[in-house]
């Protein structure tokens, strides 16, 4: 069914989330990496390779960033690849991990995901003016915000859906990220807050977006033989899936993400999964803005198109529900460092699924869950399907 | 486009098969991917160059990987589609001038609604990601492309510089192949090779890119002119440095059976490696291309290659400074170390000698194609074992080996072994 080889997740390591850290990047990358070998009970002799991730190199001012983070990523004089897809880099970062491990090259892998964005003055944002094309979209003055604003726009309008059923997400998942030892933005909000909250570019609003944040997180992939030997409950990666869609996103229409649904059908055919709703016990789909949340939840076949703003109206999606998203606070919640973030959501799987999540855990005993993350031009769609 | 067009027949066009609209059925793009499942041997079943030139002001980008991909996928004889399953570009951000790169790749080179991501380093990485992909068995085809528009670059040396530590190393400013310069003072020292060693290897180079159609930089020149050229950073003078060339590479892999299936001329990839160093310049071993000789162990012992310089039959390796060559020739265990200067002299890496490198004219010949450096070493390295390589064709050809470094300030290379026969 599988590859040549099984892939476990073993260890697991993630950094504070904070809009600006003290640590440098290379000083992220270290503590994230180290936590995860560390919780492995592995050290970087027992490392075969290093899959690392990161989004653009605008933020850092480093020209092939990769290559700077090397040692930092526990790199030194082996194997090292960086790989890259925008948004959608941190979930895919276990993927590349998942591929260094299943062609059976190496036994084992360290996958390291870093975002240092406060770097960026005098902000962030200003980097993401970079992405658009140069004679098509630049002159516009396009952000980041403004193009979501028009994806937000024709979901609303295909759908019926209100403002109201959107910010019930932020809501969420700000007060999940309550129980997040490394959230930035856990926080007990109303629908109302989001609603009153500054007026970024309409329908997006202040609390309908995540914050931008400094972090890292990392995790250790095994090969079978390896994984059975250091623990006792390793958490398999049965599925991987990707997908882009054209550069051409204004040809586009917006209200469903079709590649999201490409990348997920790889990874749940690579899994065997037939029934995503009911297979899936617990889900960490990519939410930047909070309307994201259900769009990719459409997606990623968890619901009908247009049936996840009811199934979180009616409390499905909570941690209690019967189908947790983003039990962690997602990136609403505990923050957005971009690379860092997708893969946080890699890590949260493998605690949930350990039954490790302490005051996050979701009840009912999980067996399977997806992460997903998002990127590029709203054009890319990285999946991952794990089990215990 | 035709002037590349020319360089070598005319590929049948297929534009109407790959140039489509976003499909909105989720069928239409699911139906073909990952249905064939071996975990066996990896071959390149087709390769697509657009050759190399100084500059290409009639073209754009995404014209130069168009290009490279029709070729590709003509030499395999897919259709991007419906046979391939996943699609790797190699690119850097900086070098392109777009943050997140990928977003503009799909399209010319039929990845829309497919599985295509970024490698962030040289092509030949991005082989080894396609080759890691099929030896999975979850993927049977996989396409790598990597290009290089330097001319676009307008501050190329400015690019270069942001790649150092923005604290300890960027400061010291300067031309920053200043690094190559003390690494060639240090290698030097260490070895027997000399000063007109380094000028040999590029009065080679230069002068076999005089045959081959595809290459930028052939001249006929002599170890004088290359000694009185124009220092940049002592040793190294202007003609000891590899100029830059625009050009895309596309390469189409495919496990056994899909290869068996699709074509009569396989190139089996034996062996592959890829290794960093440090990437604090301070903490290297300047005489030594430790990367290269830790990815060389990886791919040899993949291979199965005990004896190198026995079992290789030619090399095409990185040669962006002159005195690089040497160091790769030796780091990749093909001669002794010290050794590579006298083999050089003595006309042993010739295209008749008897180990050519660089039988291409190598990236001071050809140009160097920044991150489609790599890919273009295995390209001409297939094409020497298909003996498809025309003026430049090596005699007898059957095992020959490719390997390129990042460039500085990186210490991060790759080596891959290629072969017709099957392991």
């Amino acid at each position: 069914m599988f590859g040549k080889k099984r892939v476990a997740v073993v260890g697991a390591g993630l950094t504070l989330f904070r809009r600006n850290l003290k640590e440098t990047g290379r000083e992220m990358c270290y503590e994230a990496a180290k936590m995860a070998l560390d919780s492995a009970g592995l050290t970087l002799k027992d490392i075969g390779s290093v899959a690392y991730g990161s989004a653009p190199d605008a933020f850092d001012g480093i020209h092939m960033k990769g290559e700077n983070m090397t040692d930092s990523s526990g790199a030194w004089r082996k194997p090292f690849s960086r790989v890259y897809v925008g948004g959608g880099t941190g979930v895919f970062t276990a993927d590349a991990g998942w591929w260094h491990v299943a062609s059976g090259l190496f036994d084992t892998c360290l996958v390291v995901a870093e975002e240092k964005m406060s770097s960026c003055y005098p902000h962030p944002a200003y980097a993401f003016t970079t992405i658009f094309d140069p004679i098509m979209d630049r002159p516009h003055g396009t952000t980041l915000i403004w193009i979501f604003s028009l994806e937000m726009h024709r979901y609303m309008h295909v759908h019926g859906i209100k403002k109201e059923q959107i910010a019930l997400v932020s809501v969420k998942n700000k007060r999940n990220a309550l129980d997040h030892p490394c959230a930035q933005l856990g926080a007990k909000i109303t629908v109302e807050d989001v609603l009153n909250s500054e007026i970024m570019c309409w329908p997006v609003q202040r609390l309908d977006i995540s914050p931008t944040s400094d972090g890292a997180a990392a995790v250790v992939l095994a090969s079978e033989d390896v994984a059975k030997k250091i623990t006792d409950n390793p958490v398999w990666i049965d599925g991987v899936g990707w997908c882009i869609d054209s550069t051409y996103w204004t040809n586009r229409d917006l209200y469903y993400p079709d590649y999201v649904e490409c990348a997920a059908r790889m990874a749940y055919k690579m899994a065997s999964i037939k029934n995503p709703p009911k297979e899936i016990d617990v889900a960490e789909p990519y939410d930047p803005f909070d309307y994201k949340e259900l769009h990719h939840m459409e997606g990623l076949l968890l619901c009908k198109k247009g049936e996840a703003p009811k199934l979180t109206e009616e409390g499905v999606t909570q941690r209690d529900g019967d189908l947790p998203i983003n039990p962690s606070g997602g990136l609403l919640g505990v923050g957005n460092p971009i690379a860092a973030a997708g893969l946080m959501k890699v890590c949260e799987i493998f605690w949930q699924l350990r039954g490790e999540a302490g005051k996050r855990q979701v009840p009912g005993d999980p067996r399977t869950g997806v992460a997903q993350a998002w990127g590029d031009l709203m054009q890319y769609g990285s999946v991952i399907v794990m089990r215990r | 486009m035709c002037r590349y067009l020319q360089a070598k027949g005319s590929p049948a066009l297929m534009y109407e098969s790959f140039i489509v609209f976003p499909p909105n059925n989720i069928e239409f793009f699911q139906k073909d991917a990952l249905e064939v499942k071996d975990v066996r041997d990896v071959a390149i079943i087709g390769v697509g160059c657009t050759g190399f030139k100084p500059i290409t002001p009639d073209v754009s980008y995404k014209e130069l990987m168009f290009e490279a991909a029709t070729r590709a996928y003509e030499d395999a004889g897919v259709n991007p589609r419906k046979d391939i399953d996943a699609f790797i570009t190699c690119a850097e951000d900086y070098w392109e001038g777009h943050s997140i790169f990928d977003e503009f790749v799909p399209d010319q080179i039929g990845a829309v609604l497919r599985h295509l991501f970024t490698v962030s380093s040289d092509g030949m990485i991005g082989l080894a990601t396609a080759y890691m992909l099929i030896k999975t068995g979850e993927f049977s085809t996989v396409v790598v492309e990597a290009h290089s528009k330097a001319s676009d670059v307008t501050t190329f040396t400015d690019i270069v510089q942001f790649a150092f530590d923005p604290i300890f190393n960027r400061p010291l400013g300067g031309h920053p192949y200043y690094m190559a310069g003390l690494e060639m003072t240090r290698y030097l020292h260490e070895t027997e090779n000399t000063r007109e060693h380094c000028a040999q290897v590029v009065v080679k180079n230069k002068k076999i890119a005089l045959s081959n159609p595809y290459a930028a930089h052939g001249a006929h020149i002599t170890i004088e002119d290359v000694l009185q050229s124009e220092p940049y950073a002592h040793p190294l003078n202007r003609l000891d440095i590899s100029a830059v060339a625009d050009g895309g590479i596309v390469i189409v892999l495919a496990s056994e059976n899909a290869a068996k299936k699709l074509t009569d001329k396989p190139v089996w990839i034996k062996g592959i490696g890829w290794n960093s160093d440090t990437s604090w310049p301070e903490s290297r071993e300047w005489g030594r291309a430790i990367y290269a000789e830790l990815a060389a162990d990886m791919a040899y012992k993949m291979a199965s290659i005990r004896n190198p310089r026995k079992e290789v039959d030619f090399a095409e390796i990185d040669d962006s400074f002159s005195y690089k060559e040497l160091q790769h020739l030796e780091a990749l265990k093909l001669c002794k170390r010290g050794e590579a200067g006298k083999l050089t002299e003595e006309g042993e890496t010739e295209i008749d000698g008897s180990l050519p490198v660089n039988a291409s004219g190598g990236l001071l010949g050809m140009g160097h194609a920044i991150e489609a450096s790599g890919l273009h070493r295995v390209c001409e390295t297939v094409l020497q074992l298909r003996s498809e390589a025309g003026k430049h064709q090596i005699h007898d050809a059957k095992t020959g080996v490719a390997q390129i470094w990042r460039g500085v300030p990186t210490a991060t290379g790759a080596v891959t072994v290629l072969s017709t026969e099957v392991k």
